[in-house]
């Protein structure tokens, strides 16, 4: 049977872009260009991998955002993935983490899974709890933040290294996984790769095809309000000397002055 | 006055510091009650009524060791319907931000993570967050439900606070789907003595000027003479000269001590997005030109083979 995959990705502003907010304090996407949050791409590396070792599996790739967000999954596509899923609706404009979770669990639901792949957070809300959100929605098992993956005869394994532990975590399918950067290094789209993506099908999906009503998401229907958003007043400069045999010294001044030593 | 829940993270009883400065945050929003799951209640309980616990609720089960997660949900799940509070608060650890993001789907409520600064509002307690690599600082409330936050360490200052500290046996029933990962094996990392990276007051970080693993003993002086945590940069680690659990950074760990110096560290955007937030900032860095030095405080710019030796004989010899 089938190892139905379905790998989590989100479009992100690129952090070296000048990342601000808009009027109505949501992420402003027009003034940055966006891209495929690179931690998402150690989640489709991952998913690839697990399909190779398999005998027969299929990766879905999973987006929820706006028109650009293709993007996100056209990269994905070329790294080998089978086909994508882009949810999109006027509606989402602001959707917190809990709204995000809930679309993508129906999503998920109605795409039909055995495996979900997700990365260990994004690159611009950086929150982490995507995945955990998830597997709660979908009550299915967590299997977060590994380090390594693996899949057998309907159950995975994984590493999570922890803070003071490393463990080792096994759960059957179906299941909710992350992955860190750690879980290894994601491979490159080849050529072939580029334009293979340009036919597999992407399916286009909005909140009436999943059955979400439009106040449970968006800005209305959030959690949780933005009331504030201010641009950090920039460091006062610093003193900055150079070093002529006295660098050492004149910065332990420093820190005892500061109260440090 | 409301009660809020505090999530007490511990190793069997020693109640770790981000904890003590969840408490003193707590007090700001109503009567802090500390939950303790696992082992070691009694340890804790006089050390978090000391800074200003209520009560303490307890419970001890076996799964919270044998599976992921999900059983720690429960258990708070239950202290939140025996106390109704007005927020719960959870240090923003990996484990403690999972148990925040499920308890929240199970109440209904939204979360805010990550938070570096909490106070009293009028319409429920509003978060301080710093977000775009520390270029903008936010502040929000949770609009749905009993807020649930997650602080990041360094936050606030644990202030004592004596209160009662009534210890309670809670009643937890963990579900058969929270038994969903189990786990197998748990290897206890080595401990290098040094404080733990995301808690620790000073960071010493060191980077691709490090130029080589043989070379980070010289970071590793530095701050053991001030007490410090190591930190590494992404290229310090992607080389292999010191360990992922060390890295500081948008992929690695966030940090936000009182001191942050950066050794041999450019300062690319990457890493300014783990570390800005750092109360002071200095950097030793050979290249003037280095990104770095628009955030420091204090900057040197030198070859850090010769500076940062210097340094810490400096420090060594003023401490005594």
């Amino acid at each position: 049977m089938s190892l139905r995959i379905v790998v989590c990705v989100k479009y992100v502003p690129d952090a070296t872009g000048d990342r601000h907010f808009a009027e109505d304090l949501t992420v402003d996407r027009d003034d940055v260009d966006g891209l495929l949050s690179e931690l998402d791409e150690y989640a489709v590396e991952q998913a690839l991998q697990i399909k190779e070792a398999a005998d027969d599996a299929e990766i879905t790739v999973l987006t929820v955002g706006p028109e650009d967000a293709s993007d996100a999954l056209r990269k994905a596509l070329s790294m080998g993935a089978d086909k994508g899923v882009h949810v999109e609706d006027d509606d989402l404009h602001g959707t917190d983490a809990l709204g995000t979770s809930l679309v993508l669990a129906k999503a998920i639901e109605k795409t039909g899974y055995d495996l979900v792949v997700c990365g260990m957070a994004s690159t611009d809300g950086s929150m982490g709890v995507l995945p955990a959100l998830l597997a709660e929605r979908l009550n299915v098992p967590q299997v977060t933040q590994l380090s390594a993956v693996s899949v057998e005869n309907g159950v995975v394994k994984g590493r999570r290294d922890g803070d003071t532990a490393s463990e080792q975590l096994e759960a059957s399918l179906p299941a909710v996984v992350s992955v860190t950067d750690q879980s290894g290094e994601a491979r490159y789209p080849s050529f072939k790769g580029i334009m293979a993506a340009k036919k597999k099908p992407v399916e286009t999906l909005d909140l009436e095809d999943l059955e979400i009503e439009a106040d449970e998401v968006g800005l209305e229907g959030a959690w949780t309000k933005v009331e504030d958003a201010a641009e950090r007043p920039a460091r006062t400069a610093g003193t900055v000397v150079k070093d002529e045999g006295e660098g050492g010294k004149q910065l332990a001044e420093y820190l005892a002055g500061q109260k440090f030593i | 006055m409301a009660e809020v829940l505090v999530y007490v993270d511990h190793v069997d009883g020693a109640v770790r510091k981000p904890t003590l400065e969840l408490l003193t945050l707590a007090r700001r929003i109503g009567e802090p009650v500390a939950v303790h799951l696992g082992a070691g209640a009694d340890t804790a309980a006089p050390v978090l009524a000391e800074h200003g616990a209520v009560k303490v609720l307890t419970a001890d089960a076996p799964e919270f060791t044998e599976y992921l997660v999900a059983p720690k949900v429960d258990a708070l799940q239950a202290a939140y319907e025996a106390v109704s509070p007005a927020a719960v608060l959870l240090p923003s650890s990996v484990e403690g931000k999972e148990i925040a993001a499920r308890l929240a789907v199970r109440i209904g409520s939204g979360i805010i993570t990550d938070a570096v600064d909490l106070e009293a509002g009028d319409e429920g307690p509003v978060a301080t967050q710093s977000v775009f690599a520390a270029s903008f600082t936010t502040k929000s409330r949770v609009s749905k439900g009993t807020p649930v936050i997650t602080v990041k360490p360094n936050s606030a200052a644990p202030e004592a606070a004596p209160a009662a500290g009534t210890v309670e046996q809670l009643a937890v029933t963990v579900a058969d789907s929270s038994k969903g990962t189990k786990i197998v094996s748990r290897t206890p990392r080595e401990s290098t003595g040094r404080p733990e990276l995301t808690e620790a007051a000073i960071v010493v970080s060191g980077g691709r000027g490090v130029n080589g693993a043989e070379n980070f003993p010289l970071i590793e002086a530095l701050a053991d003479s001030l007490g410090a945590a190591v930190g590494a940069s992404r290229a310090a680690v992607d080389a292999g000269w010191y360990p992922h659990t060390n890295q500081v950074g948008q992929t690695g760990k966030s940090v936000s001590p009182q001191l942050y110096i950066a050794a041999g560290i450019s300062g690319a955007i990457q890493h300014r997005a783990g570390m800005q937030t750092s109360k002071t900032i200095v950097a030793i860095n050979k290249d003037a030109e280095a990104p770095i030095f628009d955030l420091v405080d204090y900057g040197v710019v030198g070859d850090l083979f010769d500076v940062v030796p210097a340094l810490t004989e400096e420090v060594k010899s003023r401490k005594g």
